[in-house]
């Protein structure tokens, strides 16, 4: 059984169901409109901070801070494009149908970071210009040193946040409580860690932390992290492929 | 042709499957019978790869399912109707499954045709009752026009007019020379449908064997027999004149007489002889229901106690006896007895043969009276002692006398047990 038929089996299924528009649409609208929002609201108030926070100023980041709650949407899209096999059964016609486990996971997952793919490099580069637009005078221009760069690992950062969860899924064989454990460690528990001092060392070491370091252009005064933002997002994938790895080796032993 | 060798499944210290083996040959339609939770979709999600044994294995046309090249061709299945996402249209669902092996989306549309969900192809698979799904789960095992097809209880769900269909399709493809997997708990639709049969109980296999030799050995024909209800006295001589040429006749409550061991022309020639005239003579064969649960009786997981209601019932007035209990028919556990033939014995269930247990329901009465007077071990026996009082206490004779005057009290309530059986719907087939 060739992949490609795999790959298009997938497709139709992704294209099939509703969640795959409504995650997604989502995830783009979410980021984009906190994006802009919060650009507005840094104009706003750039002149009430201290001189030390304006040097440390960052419009691009800033543009991206619907990120931290646009990735929920994507990590929704991720879990249960990967977690509806397990919860409507389809998982036992699918490999009924795809005895080779190896080649429905990563069939599936690579169509659907495909997608994820595409629709996070278009969030991340109309999040960018519109929260620019917000900035005003303060903007950024795309052709900036490690603007380009940055953008591009918002889209890059996006997908790998939806990849990660499709692992994680796959582990767990539940999108219940694939959601549970992973909404709140991203939204809260990954926050909490990577600011508070004691765990700030390890903390910057999760995921998204580490992730989003490729969003950043002005590097703060005083910061001590010890990676760059390619690092950042090396990291990052190493967390992606762990999850995948697992997932995997959950499909091949388990029983369906 | 599917092959299970020594194939069992454990999980965790429950054993669902134990060392089956057995052969599902093309051509034929096989029924898997076994009642809830006696390992049959477990073994047949062994057969598609889904499960992996604990310890045997299983091949379709000599491979093991995960190494089968292009499965979705070879190999088609029906396992639960509800495997589907729920969002997702059934025209899409089949869709996707066609891509996987190449299938052109016209042959989608052919098999929607075919299973008569045409017309719901864009609805969501959502709002399917249980029938259009089960017609959905068909039309998805269909699409790859396998030579190996498996149902898990196809007819599920469905109405008279699609069950009628699902029995002709099967037959259909089985005469097209394909292998055909039935699962069902259903006997009755079994013996409809399949030509051969495997019986599983707590995952262990009860018989293998042809549908034809099932019945014969299990069924147990007899034949009623009516005189006129004006003269008594007819009956009381035919009965003697039937039991003379070698007949067993148990009298039915309504006052007919159930014969066994005689031909109906054999009997209509007794009467004759004996100068009775006959209202009824009619062939009945017993269920194969009866058989089927006789068989799987001591491998029942699921079984029903009865509902005593309390905390629901109302006191009883003062000085008012609540109901007694009639062993018997009705109540769960108990089955007619088997046929008279050695063939009920051959497939006795590995934990108990209940046919045979003395301590069953006809304990008591029939044991007894069968075994000292070295007749053949005649399950009506129990029927036969009330009605014939004389012979009775002579063959309980060397019996305890504690057996043999019987307290008033407990000579009915076993007697009224079979006396009930006769309601029971022998027909049933």
């Amino acid at each position: 059984m060739a992949a490609t038929q795999v790959v298009r089996s997938e497709w139709t299924k992704i294209r099939s169901v509703a969640s795959t528009v409504w995650t997604l649409g989502l995830a783009v609208v979410v980021t984009i409109a906190l994006g802009m929002l919060i650009s507005a609201l840094s104009k706003n108030e750039f002149g009430d901070l201290s001189r030390r926070d304006q040097l440390s100023f960052d419009p691009t980041f800033i543009s991206f801070a619907g990120t931290s709650l646009g990735q929920l949407a994507m990590i929704v899209f991720g879990v249960l494009v990967v977690g509806n096999e397990y919860s409507s059964g389809m998982i036992r016609t699918s490999l009924a149908a795809v005895p080779r486990r190896g080649t429905f996971l990563f069939s599936k997952i690579a169509v659907a970071t495909g997608l994820a793919l595409v629709v996070a490099m278009v969030t991340s580069f109309a999040t960018f210009f519109l929260g620019q637009a917000m900035l005003g005078d303060l903007k950024a221009s795309i052709g900036d040193p490690g603007v380009l760069r940055a953008v591009f690992g918002g889209g890059l950062y996006m997908t790998l946040i939806a990849m990660f969860s499709m692992g994680v899924a796959a582990m767990l064989r539940s999108p219940m409580l694939s959601l549970g454990i992973l909404m709140p460690f991203f939204f809260l528990i990954s926050n909490i860690l990577g600011n508070v001092p004691a765990t700030e060392k390890v903390g910057r070491f999760l995921p998204d932390q580490a992730g989003s370091k490729i969003m950043q252009v002005v590097t703060p005064i005083d910061d001590d992290v010890p990676y760059g933002p390619w690092g950042g997002l090396g990291i990052m994938a190493l967390w992606v492929i762990a999850a995948l790895v697992g997932g995997y080796a959950v499909l091949k032993r388990r029983d369906a | 042709m599917i092959e299970a060798v020594g194939l069992t499944k454990r999980y965790g210290d429950k054993t669902a499957v134990y060392n089956l083996s057995f052969q599902v040959r093309p051509g034929a339609v096989t029924g898997f019978l076994g009642p809830n939770g006696s390992g049959k979709s477990t073994t047949m999600r062994m057969i598609l790869g889904l499960d992996n044994p604990t310890s045997g294995h299983v091949t379709i046309g000599g491979h093991p399912y995960r190494r089968l090249p292009n499965a979705a061709r070879q190999v088609g299945a029906l396992l639960d109707a509800k495997a589907v996402h729920g969002g997702r249209a059934a025209r899409n669902h089949l869709l996707s499954l066609a891509q996987l092996s190449g299938i052109p989306a016209r042959r989608v549309d052919e098999v929607l045709g075919v299973v008569g969900l045409q017309d719901v192809a864009k609805r969501r698979s959502k709002g399917f009752s249980l029938g259009m799904g089960q017609r959905l789960g068909i039309a998805a095992a269909l699409l790859g026009d396998p030579q190996v097809l498996l149902f898990d209880e196809p007819v599920n769900g469905l109405d008279p007019e699609g069950i009628h269909w699902v029995r002709n399709l099967m037959k259909a493809l089985a005469a097209e020379g394909r292998t055909v997997f039935v699962s069902s708990h259903l006997m009755s639709e079994m013996a409809l449908t399949a030509d051969h049969l495997i019986v599983i109980g707590r995952g262990q296999l009860l018989a293998d064997m042809s549908v034809t030799d099932f019945i014969s050995a299990n069924s147990a024909d007899f034949a009623r027999v009516r005189t006129p209800d004006t003269e008594p006295q007819l009956r009381e001589k035919l009965t003697s004149a039937l039991t003379e040429a070698g007949g067993h006749v148990l009298p039915e409550p309504d006052g007919a007489l159930r014969v066994t061991g005689l031909a109906l022309p054999r009997i209509s020639d007794v009467a004759h002889d004996a100068d009775v005239r006959l209202w009824e003579l009619s062939p009945h064969q017993a269920s194969l229901e009866e058989a089927y649960m006789r068989m799987t009786q001591g491998a029942v997981d699921y079984r029903s106690t009865a509902d005593r209601k309390a905390g629901l019932q109302q006191p009883l007035p003062p000085g008012a006896q609540p109901p007694m209990q009639v062993p018997g028919q009705g109540q769960p556990g108990w089955y007619a007895p088997p046929p008279p033939q050695q063939g009920g014995q051959l497939f006795a269930a590995p934990q108990s043969a209940p046919g045979q247990a003395p301590a069953g329901p006809y304990g008591a009465p029939a044991a007894p009276g069968a075994v000292p007077g070295g007749q053949p071990a005649n399950p009506y026996a129990a029927q036969r002692a009330p009605q014939a009082p004389a012979v009775a206490p002579v063959a309980q004779t060397p019996q305890p006398p504690a057996a043999a005057p019987a307290p008033p009290a407990a000579a009915p309530a076993p007697a009224s047990a079979p006396a009930s059986d006769p309601t029971k719907p022998e027909d049933a087939r």
